[in-house]
């Protein structure tokens, strides 16, 4: 992003995370919380299937953020978020965000993550440095 | 029956996680993260990591488990069948690259009541092998019915 300024959109990032990313997610993250990888589990606590993990969308948060800065990890300074909706597997998600301050060469970025009408992560605030 | 508090303040001793790169590229690929520097340590070199980097996120690998004796402590006290994640917090520091060995220790910082709603909030604060913070993490849990 090249001279940013306030109100700017950032670029979407889209992803359709297919039926056993929450198995992966679970593997690489070490959380095997069965409401994240067996639906019946899931169906008899009342969710409406097995649930994508919060901390995976917000890792999908961080990579559209970081791609601001063509993916440089050392760019995200701070992220916030509160999680919403529950995600589920094999629905596009997608994350838009928009520039909320400039203060030099580090923005904000007030970011948000839906999956058609469901809001997954809200009030995400993103500082990363350009 | 008012929530339990006597946690509020409570510290717990750091665990500590050996970095390493194929985690590192496990979790990059879970996020579907192709930056090179995540993968290859000539890469990483280039860019100026000591080593395979890892991403921001990487930080629920390596700080996550000090939590679990801090959820289920029973000074904590807290209904896990009622508990979602309500929000989440990282501030970082230090690039955390492979081989990095890093130590995160856990405090209770609020227990509140709100709407019938327990909202316990926990800090993790995270340390690599020089002392650099890495990483501090503020992970709001939320409880109904308390």
């Amino acid at each position: 992003m090249s001279e940013p300024n306030v109100g700017d959109r950032a670029p979407e990032l889209s992803v359709t995370p297919d039926k056993y990313l929450p198995h992966r997610y679970a593997g690489a993250s070490g959380d095997f919380n069965p409401i994240h990888i067996d639906p019946e589990f899931a169906k008899a606590v009342g969710l409406p299937g097995n649930i994508l993990h919060g901390l995976y969308s917000m890792g999908l948060v961080a990579r559209a953020n970081a791609a601001l800065a063509d993916g440089d990890p050392r760019a995200l300074k701070r992220l916030s978020v509160q999680f919403r909706g529950m995600g589920a597997p094999e629905q596009e998600i997608v994350v838009s965000g928009t520039v909320k301050s400039v203060d030099g060469d580090r923005v904000v970025v007030d970011t948000v993550a839906q999956q058609g009408d469901t809001t997954i992560i809200k009030n995400a605030e993103a500082e990363v440095q350009l | 029956m008012p929530i339990k508090t006597d946690a509020v303040g409570k510290e717990w001793p750091g665990t500590t996680y050996q970095v390493g790169r194929e985690k590192i590229k496990e979790y990059a690929n879970a996020l579907g993260i192709d930056n090179p520097v995540h993968f290859d340590v000539d890469a990483a070199r280039a860019a100026g990591f000591r080593d395979v980097a890892a991403p921001p996120m990487f930080a629920v690998v390596y700080s996550g488990p000090a939590l679990g004796p801090v959820l289920f402590d029973p000074e904590v006290g807290m209904n896990f069948a009622a508990m979602v994640h309500g929000g989440q917090v990282f501030e970082w520091g230090e690039p955390v690259c492979s081989g990095d060995e890093i130590t995160t220790s856990s405090k209770c910082l609020s227990i509140d009541e709100k709407d019938g709603k327990g909202f316990y909030v926990f800090e993790t604060v995270s340390v690599n092998q020089d002392g650099a913070e890495v990483v501090r993490g503020t992970w709001t849990n939320i409880v109904r019915g308390v």
